[in-house]
C-alpha cells in the first residue's frame, strides 16, 4: 500500500502572488488612464519599455542564479515595479532613463538581495532614486497637464519624442517644460512669494493640489481603497502615513498659513497618494506588524513633510520610503503583537 | 438570553462540504472479520496485555489493563479469538507500527453481561464515577483522546464554567454534528454526569451556527433536562472556532493561559462524544467500544457510520463504495487537521472522527498546495489568519534560517497547528511543516541536551566518587595508623612488654651465670664445682697475664 502522506493543511485558499500582482495591477489602471488624459501617452510608453527592460533583466538573473524561469516571470512582480517606476517618470522622459531605472531595481535592488522576498528595499524607489541623483535634468522635465494635448502631439509624436529627443513643430522639451506645483511653492517661497500669492498666480493649480495631479491622485486613493476592501493590503500603513503627514501639515498650516502649504495640497500633491497605497505598502520591504506598519507608516508622513519642507528636494516620498525600509525589521522586532494565552502587559 | 461572545484573531472561513454526510442517518457499520486494537490510543502509556494468542474474549472484556497514572483499559470491542499480539500498522502521521491485539471475531458478539441495570450517577460519588469511567476507557473524543477520568478531576480547583465542545469546525467531518442530531438527550445527560463530577457552576454546548438541526435537538434536550444551568450559544462558522482555545475565547472572552491548561482559568472543555460517552458509560455501564465516524471524499456513499474501534480502515471504505486500489491518499480527521495515513489497514481508534478518502481518480479537498512554492513576500495574509495572533512569517523565516532560539521569541510552541496560515499563503509556502520542523528540531536539542547534561552528570558523579573513595580510603587508613599508634602508645602493654623483656633478660642472664644442672646439688658435688671453679679462675688469671702485652702491641700496630 503507497499512500502519499503530505502533511496538512490538506487543502489551499485559491490564491497566489500573480493574483496579488495582478490586483494591484488593476487597482493601477484607473490613475493610468488619467495619467494619459492629463499629460499624453509618454507614461503608456515608458509603462512598455520599463516592463521590456524589467523583464529582460529579471530572466537574466533567473538564468544566473539558476532560477526556474517561468514562475518567476510570471509572478507579475517585475510588472508592479514597472508601473510604479513609470509613473515617477517625466512623460516624455528618453527610453534609456526607464531602462537604466529598471536595471537597478531588478539586478542590483531585487536579485543581489536574493530576488524576490528577500530585497530589503523598494526595488521601485531604489530605481528611482538613482535617476533622481544621477540625471536630475531629465527627472525634472515635467510637463504641465494638458500641455501635450493643446499642442496636439499624438502618440507617433511622442513615441518619437521619447527615442530620439525631438518634438513636432520645431519644439524643445526645455521649451515646454515647467515646475511642478510642489517645485513652484518651494522655489517662491525662497523668494518671499506666499503660498497664496503662488497659487493664485500660476495655472498649475487646481481644487488641492495641482491640476490634472489631484486627478491621479483621486483615482489612486480609488484604487488603494479597493486594494483594502480585497484583502491585497491592510488599512495600516496607508492611513498612518496619511494621517501623520495631514496632522503635520496641519499643525503648521495653522501656525503660519502664507509660508505652509495646506495639508490637502500635501495629500495630493506629488507622489503622496502612490507612495501611500501602492509604494509604501510594498509589502516585501515594509514592515510587517500591524502596529509595526503604523509606526512605518507615520515615520514615512513625517519624512516626506520633512523632505519636502527643509530638504533639497521638492518631493520626499522616495526618499522617506527608503530610509523607513531601513527600520523595518527593527520596528517589527519591537512591535510583536501579543500572542493568545500571554499576558496582557 | 443571549450571551456576549466574543471573536478570536484571524480564522479562515472554508467551504463546509457536510451536506452529503448528514443526509442519511447513522448506521452501524459492519463486523469486521478482524479487529485491530492498538494497546495505546491516547495521549500518556499504552495499556498491558491481559489475553495471550488463543483466548477467546467477549464483547466489552477488558483485554489489556491500564498501566501508569494517565492511561485506560483496552476493551475487546466483539467477540472472538486472540489470534496475534504484536506490531500493526496503526492511524498514526509517523507511519510507524505499533504494539497491537488483533482479534479474529465470530460474528456472535456476544457479551457476558445478560442485564443490564440502569445506575443513576447521583447514586455515587465523583471518585466513584471516575473510577468508573477509567474502566469503561472513557477518553476525549475530540482530539488527542486525554484520559476523561483525569480532564474530569477538578484537583480541588474551582470549575466555573464546563464548555461542551459541539463546534466541530473543520469542513467535510460531520460526526459530532449527527450525535448532536440522533443522540442529544443521553449527550446532555452526560454533561449533567460531568458538571457533577466538576462541581461546575454552569454549562454552555457551544454549536457553530450552521448546525441548524443539532442546535434544534440539543436545544430541546436542555429543556426536556429540566436543569437551569446549561446554556445552548451559537458560535459563527469561522475556522477554527471549533478548537479550545478559541471556543474558550469566544464564549468567555478568556484566554487560556500560555503552557497553561483551561482548568487554570476555571474551565474545563469537552467533546459532546465524550459526554455520550460518559453516560452510557455511567448509566448503562457500557465501555468506549464504537463511535461515529465520518467516511467521505471519493466514496460513492458520503455518510457517517457507528464504527467499533479496531475496525480496519480499508473495511470502511469499501464498506462506503471506495475504490481500494485507486486510493492516493486517506486522511484522518479533516482537510486542515487530518494527517494522511500510510497504511489503509490501520484501524480506527477512539479518536478518529472522520475518514477523508481520495482517490487518484478524484483528489477530494481542491484545490489542494501547488507544488513548488514561490518565496515568502512577507504579505502578511498568514499573519491576518492566526487565530492565535503570531507571526507566521517571521516563524516561517527563522525556521529556514534555523535560529531556533529567534523562533521561540517569536512563541513558536504558542501555534496550533490548525494550518490557517498556509491556507491563505499566495506563496503556498508549507508552513505548518516548517514549524512541526523546527518544534520536533528543538524538542530533539532539549532531549540530547537532557541526554548530555545526564551523561556530564554521570561522569563528574562518577569523578566526585572516585575521589571520595580515594578520601575515605586514606581516611579509613590513617585513622587505623592512628589507632595502631595510639595502642601502642598506653602505659599498661608498655609496662607489660617492658616486664615481658625484664623477665627475658633475667631470665638469659640466670641461665648464662647458673646451668640448671647446678642446682639442687650435694655436698661432695659442689665441692668439687668449687674446686673446678677455682682451678678456672687461676688460669683465667695466670692466661690473662700473657696476654697481656700481646693485645697491647697489637693494639699499637
Amino acid at each position: 500500500m503507497f499512500l502519499s502522506t503530505p502533511t496538512s493543511p490538506h487543502i489551499h485558499a485559491h490564491t497566489s502572488i500573480t493574483m496579488v500582482m495582478m490586483r494591484v495591477l488593476l487597482a493601477l489602471i484607473p490613475a493610468i488612464i488619467a495619467y494619459i488624459w492629463f499629460f499624453g501617452w509618454g507614461l503608456a510608453i515608458n509603462i512598455v519599455i520599463a516592463i521590456a527592460v524589467g523583464l529582460s533583466c529579471e530572466a537574466g538573473m533567473l538564468k544566473l542564479r539558476q532560477r526556474p524561469l517561468k514562475p518567476f516571470l510570471t509572478d507579475g512582480s517585475v510588472i508592479v515595479t514597472a508601473i510604479l517606476l513609470a509613473f515617477c517618470l517625466p512623460s516624455l522622459a528618453p527610453w534609456w532613463l526607464a531602462s537604466i531605472g529598471m536595471f537597478f531595481a531588478v539586478v542590483v535592488a531585487k536579485h543581489l538581495y536574493g530576488g524576490l522576498g528577500y530585497n530589503p528595499f523598494n526595488p521601485a524607489m531604489v530605481g528611482y532614486v538613482v535617476l533622481l541623483i544621477s540625471f536630475p535634468r531629465e527627472m525634472t522635465s515635467w510637463l504641465p497637464p494638458n500641455l501635450l494635448n493643446d499642442l496636439n502631439v499624438g502618440f507617433v509624436n511622442t513615441l518619437i519624442a521619447i527615442f530620439t529627443g525631438v518634438l513636432p513643430y520645431e519644439l524643445t522639451i526645455d521649451a515646454i517644460t515647467s515646475a511642478t506645483p510642489l517645485d513652484t511653492i518651494k522655489t517662491n517661497l525662497g523668494l518671499s512669494i506666499t503660498v497664496g500669492e503662488s497659487i493664485n498666480s500660476s495655472a498649475l493649480f487646481g481644487d488641492f493640489g495641482g491640476i490634472g495631479w489631484e486627478w491621479i491622485g483621486n483615482w489612486i486613493f480609488l484604487g488603494g481603497v479597493w486594494l483594502i476592501y480585497k484583502k491585497i493590503i491592510s488599512w495600516h500603513i496607508p492611513i498612518s502615513m496619511l494621517a501623520s503627514l495631514f496632522i503635520i501639515s496641519l499643525l503648521f498650516y495653522l501656525g503660519d498659513p502664507d509660508h505652509n502649504s495646506s495639508p490637502m495640497f500635501h495629500m495630493f500633491s506629488g507622489a503622496t497618494m502612490l507612495g501611500a497605497f501602492f509604494i509604501a505598502t510594498d509589502p516585501v520591504s515594509a514592515s510587517t506588524t500591524p502596529k509595526g506598519k503604523i509606526i512605518f507608516g507615520a515615520g514615512i508622513g513625517a519624512l516626506i513633510y520633512i523632505i519636502r519642507v527643509w530638504g533639497g528636494y521638492p518631493d520626499g516620498v522616495a526618499f522617506a520610503v527608503l530610509l523607513m525600509n531601513m527600520a523595518a525589521p527593527t520596528i517589527d522586532y519591537y512591535t510583536q503583537p501579543r500572542v493568545y494565552g500571554h499576558s496582557k502587559d | 438570553m443571549t450571551r456576549r461572545l466574543f471573536d478570536f484573531h484571524g480564522g479562515v472561513n472554508l467551504t463546509q462540504y457536510k451536506k452529503f454526510s448528514t443526509s442519511k442517518p447513522v448506521m452501524p457499520a459492519r463486523l469486521p472479520k478482524k479487529l485491530i486494537l492498538p494497546l495505546q490510543q491516547n495521549i500518556g502509556e499504552p495499556a498491558e496485555p491481559l489475553v495471550s494468542i488463543g483466548d477467546k474474549v467477549h464483547k466489552g472484556q477488558i483485554i489489556a489493563k491500564p498501566s501508569g497514572s494517565v492511561s485506560v483499559p483496552v476493551h475487546a470491542t466483539s467477540s472472538g479469538t486472540v489470534i496475534d499480539i504484536g506490531l500493526h500498522s496503526v492511524a498514526q502521521a509517523s507511519g510507524i507500527k505499533a504494539p497491537c491485539i488483533i482479534i479474529e471475531t465470530d460474528g456472535l458478539d456476544q457479551e457476558r453481561r445478560k442485564g443490564r441495570r440502569f445506575i443513576d450517577y447521583k447514586d455515587l460519588s465523583p471518585v466513584e464515577l471516575r473510577k468508573k469511567l477509567l474502566y469503561a476507557g472513557i477518553v476525549g473524543m475530540g482530539g488527542a483522546g486525554f484520559p476523561s477520568f483525569i480532564k474530569l478531576d477538578p484537583k480541588e480547583k474551582e470549575v466555573a464554567t464546563l464548555i461542551l465542545n459541539g463546534a466541530e469546525c473543520e469542513p467535510y467531518i460531520t460526526c459530532d454534528d449527527m450525535l448532536m442530531r440522533e443522540q442529544a438527550v443521553e449527550i446532555i445527560e452526560g454533561l449533567i454526569i460531568m458538571r457533577y463530577m466538576l462541581n461546575a457552576k454552569q454549562c454552555i454546548v457551544g454549536i457553530e451556527n450552521k448546525k441548524k438541526t443539532a442546535l434544534a435537538s440539543i436545544k430541546q434536550a436542555v429543556a426536556n433536562a429540566g436543569v437551569d444551568y446549561i446554556e445552548v450559544v451559537e458560535v459563527p462558522t469561522v475556522y477554527p472556532a471549533g478548537g479550545e482555545k478559541q471556543l474558550i475565547q469566544v464564549l468567555t472572552g478568556k484566554e487560556v493561559p500560555s503552557q497553561g491548561l483551561p482548568l487554570d482559568i476555571g474551565i474545563v472543555c469537552q467533546n459532546v462524544g465524550t459526554a455520550y460517552a460518559v453516560c452510557r458509560a455511567i448509566e448503562h455501564g457500557e465501555p468506549l467500544i464504537s463511535r461515529y465516524v465520518t467516511v467521505a471524499g471519493s466514496v460513492a456513499k458520503t455518510r457517517n457510520l457507528e464504527v467499533r474501534i479496531g475496525t480496519p480502515i480499508s473495511d470502511i471504505i469499501e464498506e462506503c463504495g471506495g475504490n481500494r486500489r485507486t486510493l492516493s491518499r486517506v486522511i484522518i480527521g479533516g482537510p486542515m487537521m487530518g494527517f494522511a495515513i500510510h497504511d489503509d489497514q490501520a484501524p480506527v481508534i477512539k479518536t478518529t472522527n472522520c475518514i477523508l478518502v481520495n482517490s487518484v481518480v478524484s483528489d477530494v479537498p481542491l484545490p489542494s498546495r501547488d507544488k513548488l512554492a514561490m518565496p515568502c513576500i512577507r504579505c502578511g495574509a498568514c499573519a491576518q489568519a492566526c487565530p492565535v495572533d503570531l507571526l507566521p512569517q517571521q516563524l516561517y523565516w527563522y525556521a529556514r534560517s534555523k535560529e531556533f532560539d529567534k523562533i521561540q521569541d517569536y512563541n513558536l510552541f504558542d501555534c496550533i497547528e490548525c494550518g490557517c496560515c498556509d491556507y491563505v499563503c499566495p506563496s503556498h509556502i508549507p508552513l505548518v511543516h516548517y514549524y512541526r520542523y523546527a518544534k520536533s528540531e528543538i524538542w530533539m536539542q532539549e532531549r540530547e541536551k537532557q541526554l548530555s547534561d545526564l551523561s556530564r552528570q554521570r561522569h563528574e558523579f562518577r569523578l566526585a566518587r572516585l575521589e571520595r573513595d580515594k578520601q575515605e580510603r586514606a581516611a579509613r587508613h590513617k585513622k587505623k595508623r592512628a589507632k595502631v599508634e595510639k595502642d601502642t602508645g598506653t602505659d599498661d602493654k608498655k609496662a607489660a612488654i617492658e616486664a615481658a623483656m625484664a623477665r627475658v633478660r633475667d631470665k638469659q642472664k640466670h641461665s648464662q651465670g647458673a646451668p640448671k644442672n647446678i642446682n639442687n646439688l650435694t655436698a661432695e658435688q659442689q665441692r668439687e664445682i668449687d674446686e673446678v671453679e677455682a682451678r678456672r679462675a687461676k688460669r683465667n688469671e695466670l692466661s690473662k697475664k700473657i696476654k697481656t702485652p700481646n693485645s697491647d702491641d697489637s693494639k699499637t700496630q
